[in-house]
């Protein structure tokens, strides 16, 4: 492990002046993705500004029945607090079928919005890897690419973005708050996580020193029935191979409101936008669950090792869907 | 936001500083780098060797320990960062020399084989049970999923489990 200074803030604005004042400088939170990195030598930054001490980890049940999660909230607390449980099911659902009980005790919010990829070829600095060293190729095109993204892909890059609770907050339009050296901003999640088009290097628009204060999800109520499915290798303590944040309402039968992400298979959070206008007014069933979900993959651009995440995601759609609405028809 | 710095804090490193650590109790003081993980800490600096170094990358569990009472991974958490917190290991979890019921239940139920991962399963499986997550062997298999048993003595740690929990709700 190469090294580096240390310097815990105690203010937000301290923080971000002192990440903004060296560019090799980085925000250290829980840690649990950046000190993994700068041990495997992927990430060398000269100094950590640690902000754990900031008090960023309220989490706030807002009038509009909505919720704000401070950046620093740790993915444990949010999991159990009552108006996540209660009113966004697929939330808490989400961050516990994330990671370990460790690493949720220490990863936090913001963090979670932030990690790098799971891309063995990105966390090994022999590799080329257009997101860890723009323009030296991308090893997973033609190499082991067995969890890599179906969606969202580019030539440049299809490593999968890896969060779970990023999918139903995709699903449920929440909003990234940050404070940085222009001010304060709100970023819509759509706008957040980005393409890797042919700049993979670059995965949100935060500038260089601009910390995460919060994200904010608007009052949902068809969130109150909620799901979120997560199908993998193994049972537990594994990344999504495809995954599913579903909400829907139904009202004599037909759809009348739905909110549908996938995880695992995108290179970003993957609001599934197709399969939502198609289901709308549609019975809830089996047949209109499978043509919705066949619409959203037929974008999709699977190689060998991966196709079958074309499938299983579609069959995830279609259980996530029954499972809500089992009790209606 | 004001993003002067308005209280300059005291930048540390790379080179070796002294680093305050309270472990298991214990005002402890320490020449390190930043870069040191608290699990070389305790096992290199201070001679805590039961927390193990396992796999080094946050998928094993062999290392886990509690900061603030709250079980975490020693080997991705930096020493310095635990300045100002509580650090508990699996040698501050016998008290009077007597053993803690979970350690006296791995013996009982012979929870192990070559041992290695033991010290961080018992720190798991202490706050498992605070938690209140072992309902059923379903839910204990899941939040100690954190912990893995490369001799595979997991129907063993169960039942541990199962017996510490048992003799706790018998005793209310």
């Amino acid at each position: 492990m190469r090294p580096f200074s240390y310097v815990r803030a105690g203010d937000t604005g301290t923080a971000i002046a002192l990440v903004r004042a060296r560019p090799d400088s980085v925000f250290l939170a829980g840690g649990t993705t950046e000190v993994d990195l700068v041990r495997q030598d992927v990430l060398r930054p000269g100094l950590l500004v640690d902000i754990s001490d900031l008090p960023l980890d309220l989490i706030e049940d807002l009038p509009d029945g909505g919720l704000r999660i401070g950046a620093l909230a740790r993915m444990s607390d949010v999991a159990r607090a009552p108006g996540v449980i209660e009113r966004f099911p697929v939330i808490s659902q989400a961050l516990v079928l994330g990671a370990s009980a460790q690493l949720r005790n220490m990863a936090s919010m913001g963090g979670n919005l932030c990690q790098r990829v799971r891309c063995s070829y990105f966390r090994d600095p022999a590799s080329p890897c257009n997101k860890r060293d723009p323009g030296t190729g991308c090893s997973a095109l033609d190499g082991v690419n067995r969890g890599h993204a179906v969606l969202g892909t580019s030539d440049h890059c299809i490593a999968t973005h890896p969060s779970d609770v990023a999918v139903p907050l995709t699903a449920l339009d929440a909003v990234v708050h940050t404070s940085g050296p222009g001010g304060e901003r709100a970023i819509g999640i759509d706008g957040f996580f980005l393409l890797p088009g042919d700049t993979p290097q670059r995965e949100h628009p935060l500038e260089h020193g601009e910390l995460i204060t919060a994200i904010e999800v608007p009052g949902a109520p068809v969130a109150h029935r909620s799901v979120y499915l997560k199908f993998r290798d193994r049972q537990s303590y594994e990344f999504a191979l495809a995954s599913v944040a579903a909400a829907v309402r139904i009202e004599d039968g037909a759809i009348a409101e739905v909110r549908l992400a996938l995880g695992g298979v995108g290179t970003r959070p993957w609001r599934a936008r197709r399969a939502e206008a198609a289901l709308l007014g549609q019975p809830a069933g089996a047949a209109s669950f499978a043509e919705a979900a066949r619409q959203e993959l037929a974008a999709a651009t699977p190689h060998p090792m991966n196709a079958f995440k074309v499938e299983l995601a579609q069959r995830a759609i279609v259980r996530a869907l029954s499972t809500l609405t089992d009790g209606d028809r | 936001m004001n993003t002067d710095i308005i209280s300059p804090p005291v930048e540390r490193g790379p080179e070796t500083g002294t680093v305050a650590l309270t472990v298991n109790g214990q005002a402890r003081e320490l020449r390190i780098e930043p870069r040191v993980s608290l699990l070389d800490a305790l096992r290199e600096h201070l001679g805590l060797t039961g927390s193990k170094k396992g796999c080094d990358q946050g998928t094993c569990g062999a290392c886990t320990v509690w900061v603030d009472g709250r079980r975490v991974l020693a080997c991705l958490t930096l020493a310095v960062a635990c300045e100002g917190r509580e650090v508990t290991t699996i040698e501050g979890l016998a008290a009077d020399g007597a053993l803690h019921p979970v350690q006296a239940a791995f013996v009982e139920h012979d929870a192990f084989q070559c041992g290695y991962c033991t010290p961080g399963q018992i720190m798991s499986a202490v706050k498992l049970l605070e938690e209140g997550h072992a309902g059923d062997d379903a839910e204990i298999a899941e939040w100690m999923s954190g912990n893995i048993c490369r001799c595979a003595a997991y129907p063993n740690i169960r039942a541990a489990i199962r017996g510490v929990r048992d003799a706790v709700e018998g005793e209310r």
